[in-house]
């Protein structure tokens, strides 16, 4: 990719570009399918190591995954050559910047077909019907979650997941608190 | 992963029961849609589908699973899904369409559901 957010603080919609360090993790990947599970078991592996549950650990890997088919899908439209990067920085808690990291923001950038982020909404679970179920459970597992087109083409999607409760010592704990085990948060975006 | 994706069929009394192995995403949910379909075709009873072998799905294999659930619906056909992990389990209630399928413990009870 060529704007990296990181060269482009307060085009991200991040929480202040300024001073943002360069992501702990980058992956690029091509919008096959094949290279998802690759893509979902590192996040999930990740998530392990931060002190989430398996559960939780699992539906951070999930999401990433959603989101990552529905660039795939409809960002490409099914097209296996497509570039797109997953960046990963990991979250020290809220208030203690000092502490171990518990949580994560992963970013994913595409070159693909731009949406008008206001129209991308999960469907109404009423309805039951196969499909349009990725973005409803991408905004249900996530903390934080927005949609923005790229200034250079393509979609950026952040993607915020919090940690658990922190050890004194700033050690993450083995399970994260109730909310965030179960994938429950509070949802923006 | 999914290369190692497959679906064994079996019969059992008046059920099929379709047993997938390996992680269901977007690569192989065609696959298991079409195993779905093949099975529904022979208008079992009992469309049992063991879970056990699944350790990861998506939406699009919760969709394969609304589907096929809309066509057995209308065929007379009983779709029991039965040993969902709890990684699986959790999908469903993420989607909130656990109350939609009937869900057993184990193949045992599935078959006799």
């Amino acid at each position: 990719m060529t704007d990296h957010h990181v060269q482009n603080p307060g085009d991200s919609g991040r929480p202040q570009g300024d001073g943002d360090p360069p992501p702990d993790l980058t992956l690029h990947m091509r919008s096959n399918p094949r290279l998802l599970a690759g893509a979902r078991e590192m996040v999930a592996s990740l998530a392990r190591r931060l002190g989430f549950d398996e559960v939780s650990a699992c539906q951070v890997a999930l999401a990433v995954d959603e989101a990552l088919a529905n660039v795939i899908r409809h960002g490409y439209e099914r097209r296996e050559d497509g570039p797109i990067d997953m960046l990963v920085w990991l979250l020290a808690p809220e208030g203690n910047p000092d502490a171990a990291p518990t949580g994560l923001r992963v970013v994913i950038e595409d070159e693909g077909r731009q949406v008008d982020p206001e129209l991308i909404k999960g469907r109404d679970l009423d309805d039951i019907r196969p499909g349009g179920l990725g973005v409803h459970i991408i905004r249900e597992v996530m903390d934080q979650v927005q949609y923005e087109k790229r200034n250079a083409g393509g979609m950026r999607l952040t993607l915020v997941k919090r940690g658990g409760a922190v050890k004194d010592g700033g050690s993450p704990a083995g399970n994260p608190p109730a909310a965030a085990a179960h994938g429950r948060g509070s949802v923006n975006g | 992963m999914a290369e190692h994706f497959q679906v064994n069929t079996e019969k059992r009394q008046e059920a099929t029961i379709l047993t997938p192995h390996g992680d269901i995403d977007m690569g192989v949910s065609p696959q298991f849609r079409e195993a779905l379909k093949t099975a529904q075709e022979s208008h079992p009873r009992r469309l049992v589908v063991n879970m056990g072998g699944v350790g990861y799905m998506d939406s699009s294999g919760l969709a394969t699973l609304v589907e096929a659930m809309k066509l057995t619906r209308g065929d007379g056909t009983r779709l029991v899904l039965c040993a969902l992990s709890d990684r699986v389990k959790a999908i469903f209630e993420i989607a909130r369409l656990e109350k939609y399928f009937t869900i057993t413990g184990d193949l045992d009870s599935a078959v006799q559901a």
